[in-house]
């Protein structure tokens, strides 16, 4: 199988089908522009398993290299591999395409071959982020997909969509731009831009604040953090349900994967010096954000705020380890911490994800995103009910459901750092409980509220089908997460390593 | 062979039927209709208590040893092993036992109780699952899986409280039932925290032997504060205990979860889950054993709940409320078992109360079904005449429970009391006190149902009077089975249990030399028939008696006498009524003050500090320094010319001053 080139396909596929897509051109074809996007994305997913097979656990060393010279003057390369932390979020990136299309299928009415070609271009851009070894070739990626994005966002969206879109453009793009000076650095002092030659370059301590700001700012946003976080829920609520699905399941989870492939083996020193603020600005978001999420009247940005602060796990977990560290002298002891990280990133991809398509559901259905227009719809859909209790078991961080992992993973590793860290990361178990169980009780329980809500169909076809295919990692994972930890492993220890090195000597 | 009958292999069984009877009546129980769903059900919960009863078997009579090990790894990270496992001892016997008998019969019933029900097949597959939950609970030998139980019973009981789902106090209910757990468990997970971070496992056996050598060991809090780890750590662990087994002040939401149907009011909210929190006190006594602060503040918190959570049960009108309460005072006196050390007594009690206080619940659902589903007892009145055999299961049950020999709960109560009373831990005189007195308050309120419900007057309706009948035998059966227990178990259990030389618990909990108060108590005692005799020496029967016949005389002989106390200390009247205030002062302080806290956040910080402020703030900067720049590009020459004569003055001044 080595001679395939996998990650290419796994890019360009969607991409070059993207344009076939686009060629059925306006609303005459629709059935052949979603039977090219349904088998695209199928055959996306076909190309993973061989992906998942060849993949040797036992490494940290990239796998599936392909390498071709791009701009061989400055060192720039189409230079792509997988290791243990990217090979997951590639698989997820197929998977939750291929729910997403599923999804348009039936929910989008209008300029569906060119939405369906929004996503599968959006899907080809991230497969290249999470691939990408060449920094140049991951910034344009990274800035490309916003592209995608932000036309979704913009033309399939909301009455406020404008604002949002430009929103969330303007946000995303200021924030990346420290982050490509900060890339033209490093490449410029280093043999070449792969990311992997980053490590080994030695850095002073003000070079390595500067770029650690840089990158934080990109990647802040991104996640995002307290306090760059407000164009989320503006985000959320004007984009299309697949538009939120991709945003929540996967673009948010850059910014973490450029904390594990930049700012922690690139720039350890300045991580150290500043590990008390991303450890502050992690528990702000699991507190403050989970407060905020309790206030909300619209589902959307209920389950938007709620992301913030599941993330806020994410970055607690990988910026946690410098104290643990510190107070154990134990690489083992942080190693959990960070590995909860991972876990907590590949988790919340599938219960927020549900659950956005899940009120996607319920828009197609009454048109209100509001939750005071719902109530008693477990009467009418019992299971898309039963199916939307599991997915917000798993936001509650039930054990037994896949949200449990990370948080428990980060929590009980916590305590090495400080007592007060742990604290504050476990109080979301009370308000993650609030919630999303009181967002419960007010939608689906109680008398139905009106006749609308007494006549509504149960989910059916694609819909269960989609409900199973994200339903099912969230158990498996929650019963057995083994399985997806032992690919981390090797990853992990590495960034670990790495993350404890010194480069000022 | 194919099927080694280990215990290991038995133990799985018993833990994984109830589950697979979940899955096949959660998914197929439309199409299998009602009938095969409880068949189903019944049958592989039945298989459960069955192998339950050979391990039991195995172990006490054939003195076997249990069973120690893993099952799988869940994960393994950084060196570490979070498994799923198993340790099955004595302890952990007595507890499959009596999960799996209470939660078969409570099947049985339901097939009564639930007859007319649309969720009949949810209903089903809800306790099934909730089975299983508990049997994991029961069953872990790791820190982590005892967790995966503690959080799912707990889901099975927010989704059977609020399991009639149409109402709105079901739904007030199940929620705060879920969210004051929670606040438990984030005691709990901080505990387990702790263990991994100071003893580097979370297997139990590692831990417990490691304890000792970590009683000593201090934390540094805040700066310049101590504290010793082993009292955080069992702190922390009994947090989660007092949200399970609803000790005050977290006991807010058990009478709330009497919104559920009765049948999971007995099996959830009476005989199981709620003693989770006992039990594991019981299962980590190796380490609650190393901490006197914790032992105390165990038994106080204890003590305070068996006697004024019992005192909540004098005012009130619906019955299941009433039983509610009791259960509330009930856990209250486990506890105290467990901060006496007296570990056994407090076990011993959780048994013969699941079987008198499920009792008790099912006769109550058997009155309430007969009812129409009025619950208000001063709607009854001289139900004997028409449920005998109901009528007779409540007055066991009730007398049980107020401590009357020769009954089970006159002998794991008489227990209780007299540990508080040795016990030399700090706060012990008051929990003495308290469960003396409570026994007292336990006779009254007990009888005062009891009265009022099958003796006194018929207050009901014509309409239902005339319907008045027994209930069918699925529903009769189920009590006349928990009777036997409920009269039994005490006089058979008492020596075995508390005051042989190894226990019927044998191993499976630790109590130190110094706190070993039923070792002296096991030097007085003769018998069950002895204690039986001697009863009238014992303060417990003399306490629980006269509540009895307080009861006697205040509902059935001199009626006035409830209304004269209820006019002159309106006061003391007004508190119970409120509950002592605590659903009040959590209403306004912590619901409201979290959602206002929220909304502050969310309308203030978020959205005019953050996004208006700073985020299109800054766009309208953009858009006005714009402005200024696109005005200055006007295009008149003069305007540049201008501006280059000024340009070249400062350039030339600056040259100047350097």
């Amino acid at each position: 199988m080595a001679h395939i080139p996998l990650l290419s396909l796994l890019i360009w596929l969607p991409i070059v089908g993207s344009f076939a897509v686009m060629l059925t051109r306006n609303d005459t074809h629709k059935q052949t522009a979603r039977f090219i996007a349904v088998v695209i994305s199928v055959i996306s997913l076909l190309l993973c398993v061989p992906l998942y097979l060849n993949f040797d656990t036992s490494t940290a060393l990239m796998q599936f290299r392909e390498h071709l010279p791009w701009i061989a003057n400055y060192g720039i390369n189409y230079d792509l591999g997988v290791d243990g932390i990217s090979m997951p979020m590639i698989v997820l990136t197929t998977l939750t395409s291929l729910v997403v299309i599923l999804a348009a299928l039936r929910s989008i009415k209008v300029k569906i071959a060119q939405y369906l070609a929004a996503f599968l271009l959006l899907q080809g851009m991230m497969v290249g982020v999470f691939a990408a070894l060449d920094s140049i070739l991951f910034y344009v990626f990274w800035e490309g997909m916003l592209i995608p994005m932000y036309l979704c966002i913009g033309v399939w969206g909301m009455e406020n969509r404008s604002y949002a879109s430009i929103k969330f453009f303007l946000y995303t793009f200021l924030g990346s731009a420290l982050m490509l000076i900060a890339l033209i650095y490093l490449g410029l002092n280093s043999t070449s831009f792969s990311i992997l030659s980053f490590y080994a370059l030695p850095l002073t301590k003000s070079m390595q604040t500067w770029i650690f700001f840089g990158f934080l700012l990109a990647f802040a946003v991104k996640i995002p953090m307290w306090p760059v976080h407000t164009w989320l829920p503006d985000a959320h609520t004007e984009a299309p349900a697949g538009g939120s699905v991709v945003l929540a399941a996967l673009m948010l989870k850059m910014g973490v994967y450029g904390f594990f492939r930049f700012s922690l083996p690139i720039v350890p020193d300045a991580c150290r010096q500043f590990q008390w603020l991303m450890i502050i600005l992690s528990l702000i978001a699991i507190v403050y954000i989970g407060f905020v999420a309790i206030a909300q009247t619209d589902m959307k940005k209920l389950i938007a705020y709620s992301s913030i602060s599941h993330m806020g796990f994410a970055t607690l977990g990988s910026f946690m380890i410098y104290e643990i560290v510190r107070n154990t002298g134990n690489f083992r002891d942080a190693y959990v911490s960070l590995e909860g990280a991972m876990v907590q990133m590949i988790s919340h991809a599938f219960s927020t994800g549900a659950m956005f398509f899940g009120i996607g559901v319920l828009y197609d259905r009454l048109h209100s995103r509001m939750i005071k227009d719902f109530g008693g719809v477990a009467h009418s859909m019992p299971v898309f009910a039963a199916f939307f209790m599991l997915f917000a078991m798993s936001n509650v961080g039930l054990p037994g459901t896949s949200g449990f992992v990370g948080e428990f993973m980060i929590i009980i590793s916590a305590f090495k750092a400080n007592i007060w860290i742990t604290f504050f990361a476990a109080s979301t178990l009370i308000i993650g409980a609030t919630y999303t169980l009181w967002l419960y009780k007010r939608v689906f329980f109680g008398p139905a509220v009106n006749e609308k809500i007494a006549a509504l169909k149960d989910i059916s076809g694609v819909e269960i089908a989609i409900f199973v295919i994200l339903a099912i990692p969230v158990i498996f994972l929650g019963v057995y997460p083994q399985p997806l930890l032992k690919v981390f492993h090797a990853s992990v220890a590495q960034i670990l390593y790495l993350s404890q090195m010194t480069k000022l000597g | 062979m194919l099927f080694n009958l280990s215990i290991k292999n038995l133990s799985l069984a018993i833990v994984l039927l109830p589950l697979l009877g979940a899955i096949i009546a959660g998914f197929w129980g439309k199409q299998l209709g009602r009938t095969w769903t409880h068949r189903i059900t019944i049958l592989l919960v039945g298989l459960s208590f069955f192998v339950s009863a050979l391990v039991c078997k195995a172990l006490f009579y054939d003195h076997m040893d249990g069973y120690y090990g893993t099952i799988y790894t869940w994960a393994i990270s950084g060196g570490f092993h979070f498994d799923v496992g198993f340790m099955i001892d004595h302890l952990t016997a007595l507890m499959m036992i009596t999960v799996t008998f209470i939660s078969f019969l409570v099947h049985i019933y339901s097939i009564g109780y639930m007859e007319d029900d649309k969720g009949y097949q949810r209903f089903f597959s809800y306790i099934s699952l909730f089975t299983f939950m508990m049997l994991m609970l029961v069953t872990a030998n790791n820190f982590m899986q005892l967790y995966f139980g503690w959080e799912g019973v707990g889901l099975v009981s927010y989704l059977l409280i609020g399991f009639w789902f149409h109402r709105e106090s079901a739904n007030v209910g199940s929620l705060k039932a879920f969210i004051v757990n929670r606040i438990g468990d984030m005691g709990f997970i901080l505990g387990i925290a702790a263990i991994l971070t100071y003893f580097g496992s979370m297997d139990y056996l590692t831990v417990f032997k490691a304890a000792p050598h970590l009683a000593n060991a201090t934390m540094t809090i805040l700066p310049g504060v101590h504290w010793n780890v082993m009292t955080l750590t069992c702190l922390l662990l009994f947090v989660g205990a007092m949200g399970k087994s609803a000790q005050i002040p977290l006991h807010v939401w058990l009478p709330e979860s009497m919104e559920g149907p009765t049948p999971i009011s007995a099996l959830i909210h009476a005989a199981t889950m709620v003693t989770a929190g006992v039990f594991m006190v019981a299962r980590m006594s190796p380490m609650f054993e190393l901490s006197q602060t914790a032992l105390s503040t165990i038994i106080v918190i204890g003590g305070a709940g068996a006697l004024f959570t019992g005192l909540l049960g004098l005012v009130q009108d619906d019955i299941k409320r009433v039983v509610a309460y009791s259960t509330l005072s009930q856990l209250g006196y486990m506890m105290v078992g467990m901060g006496a050390s007296a570990f056994s007594a407090g076990i011993f009690h959780l048994m013969t109360h699941a079987s008198f206080k499920a009792l008790l619940f099912l006769a109550a659902g058997s009155v309430i079904v007969c009812m129409h589903h009025d619950q208000d007892m001063r709607n009854m009145g001289n139900l004997k005449k028409y449920m005998p055999i109901t009528y007779i299961a409540f007055l066991i049950g009730a007398l049980s429970l107020s401590a009357i020999p020769p009954f089970a709960g006159f002998y794991s109560k008489d227990a209780i009391i007299d540990a508080a009373h040795l016990s030399i831990i700090p706060g012990a005189h008051f929990a003495y006190f308290c469960v003396l007195l409570g026994t007292f308050v336990t006779g009254l309120y007990s009888f005062r149902a009891f009265f009022m419900t099958f003796h006194t007057n018929e207050r009901m309706t014509e309409y239902t009077r005339q319907s008045l009948k027994e209930s069918p035998w699925v529903i009769w059966l189920p009590l006349v089975i928990l009777a036997i227990p409920s009269v039994l178990l005490g006089c058979m259990l008492a020596g075995p249990m508390l005051y042989s030389q190894t226990g019927l618990l044998g191993n499976s909990v630790y109590v130190a030399p110094q706190y070993n108060v039923l070792q002296t108590m096991s030097l007085d005692w003769h018998g069950a028939l002895a204690m039986f005799e001697h009863s009238i020496y014992s303060p417990a029967f003399w306490f629980g008696a006269s509540g009895v016949v307080t009861a006697w005389l205040c509902y059935v002989v001199y009626p006035a006498i409830p209304g004269f106390f209820k006019r002159h200390f309106a006061w003391a009247y007004f508190i119970l009524l409120n509950k002592y205030g605590f659903d009040a002062f959590n209403e306004r302080v912590f619901a409201q003050g979290s959602v206002g806290l929220g909304r502050w956040l969310f309308y203030t910080a978020d959205a005019k500090f953050i996004d208006d402020f700073f985020v299109n703030g800054s766009g309208r900067s953009a858009a006005w320094f714009s402005k200024v720049l696109g005005r200055s590009q006007s295009g008149y020459l003069y305007h540049y010319a201008l501006a280059m004569i000024l340009g070249l003055l400062v350039l030339l001044i600056v040259f100047l001053l350097i």
